[in-house]
């Protein structure tokens, strides 16, 4: 990265942080103990800047809107289906896709800290490892949905996952209406992270126009 | 442990709070403190659930203020010192005092695919599930004041066995350092009624991923 702060840069010193220093003072002296090289954190925080994000959900989720075999592997065993698409090196073990239906919609959260699945999603964004999201989505999930401006009906039934565990949970949205004759690419765009997170719902074709 | 870690049901946190268009990180040291923490995880200075264990035992007001970067941070801290990994007097002093690696291990570059998969859990059971699907269970009332994955709200409560997941490494006994234990793992299922009371929203379900010894068999 261009912007790393472990080179002898001794100008913006007053500038940083607490945080910053903290953090600096950690990286040096574990790089010169010989635990680390700053090489291998620029390569892990470039990987998760550039390569692993919620682009690899949205082809997951486009692929089973529009390949019901695929779909049926999903269900069944998300890390086998996932792994199967070739997206990324290798998909962590006990991923789980859980569908939305007319009748049920599904929402993750990890209350107790902040378990995500990195690999497809990438890393989680700020409000889902915030206290309001882990302490209310359990209890008051529709006043959840409402922060984000969406309101189901009375009757659907709302299915809250709590990633206790080392199983991870993404959500596999409805596809939406009007997207008949769709290729994976077009449908791929319409599928918002936070569809996958069960927190949204996907973009509708006026949307996405 | 029954620490502020164990948010669910707790009120007074106020409205979520998208971010419209949200950067990876805010600032650079956050992908520093993300990328030291993977690190250390991927060269055996401690397990995941170790490392839970040690964002858990910040102090409540520490970990209300904290960031979540702001948290690992405290916890890598923490964690490095308290297993020897490098002194106090070092950080402070923003460089090695000593010449010394621990655990003899270091990562570099060529290691990094394989610490952005996330590990296998899954063990070879030492012994038959106890529970099937559509079994109904009571969840234990346990207070463990050490790291437990069994939350608060869902202690002592009946629900129905969904899934059975494979046999996995305990977190309550990895946590404290008394090896994986491998236990069965379940997805539980509760009705809202029955976690929050009679208010409950009648169309709400919860489920948590509850290992063995967290159930006990419910009539």
């Amino acid at each position: 990265m261009a912007d790393h702060d472990h080179s002898d840069h001794p100008a913006h010193a007053s500038e940083l942080s607490e945080m910053q220093l903290r953090v600096r003072a950690l990286e040096t002296v574990l790089a010169e103990k010989g635990y680390i090289d700053h090489a291998a954190l620029d390569a892990m925080i470039e990987a998760y800047e550039t390569r692993i994000g919620p682009h690899t959900g949205a082809a997951v989720v486009a692929k089973a809107w529009t390949d019901p075999a695929f779909k049926q592997v999903l269900l069944a065993d998300a890390t086998k289906a996932v792994q199967s698409l070739g997206l990324i090196s290798r998909v962590g073990d006990h991923l789980i896709a859980v569908e939305n239906t007319p009748a049920t919609h599904n929402m993750i959260v990890c209350t107790l800290c902040s378990c995500y699945p990195w690999e497809v999603l990438g890393l989680p964004p700020v409000w889902y490892k915030s206290a309001p999201y882990r302490s209310r989505a359990v209890n008051d999930p529709r006043g959840v949905l409402g922060d984000f401006g969406v309101s189901l009906p009375r009757d659907v039934q709302i299915r809250v996952w709590d990633s206790t565990a080392e199983t991870r949970f993404i959500v596999l949205p409805m596809r939406p209406a009007a997207t008949e004759g769709w290729n994976d690419e077009r449908l791929a765009a319409l599928v918002t992270r936070d569809c996958m997170i069960g927190t949204g719902l996907p973009k509708s074709p006026e949307d996405a126009a | 442990m029954d620490g502020i870690h164990d948010m669910g049901g707790m009120h007074g946190f106020g409205k979520v709070a998208p971010e419209k268009d949200e950067p990876v990180f805010h600032a650079s040291w956050e992908g520093r403190c993300l990328a030291l923490n993977r690190a250390m995880g991927a060269i055996g200075a401690w397990s995941i659930d170790e490392g839970r264990a040690g964002i858990e035992a910040l102090p409540p007001d520490v970990y209300l203020a904290s960031s979540y970067y702001g948290k690992w941070a405290l916890r890598l801290e923490n964690m490095v010192i308290a297993r020897g990994l490098a002194g106090a007097d070092e950080i402070a002093a923003g460089h090695a005092l000593r010449s010394s690696n621990r655990l003899n291990r270091k990562l570099q570059t060529a290691d990094v695919p394989r610490t952005l998969a996330r590990g296998s859990f899954g063990r070879t059971p030492q012994a038959a599930a106890r529970f099937k699907v559509g079994d109904r269970v009571r969840t234990k009332n346990i207070h463990p004041p050490t790291h437990t994955r069994l939350p608060r709200y869902a202690r002592d409560r009946r629900g129905v066995i969904e899934a059975i997941r494979g046999c996995h490494v305990f977190p309550d006994s990895v946590a404290i350092g008394a090896g994986e234990n491998p236990q069965w793992l379940y997805t539980v299922l509760f009705e809202g009624r029955e976690l929050w009371g009679e208010n409950s929203d009648p169309t709400l379900k919860v489920s948590i991923e509850a290992f063995e010894p967290y159930l006990d068999p419910a009539s």
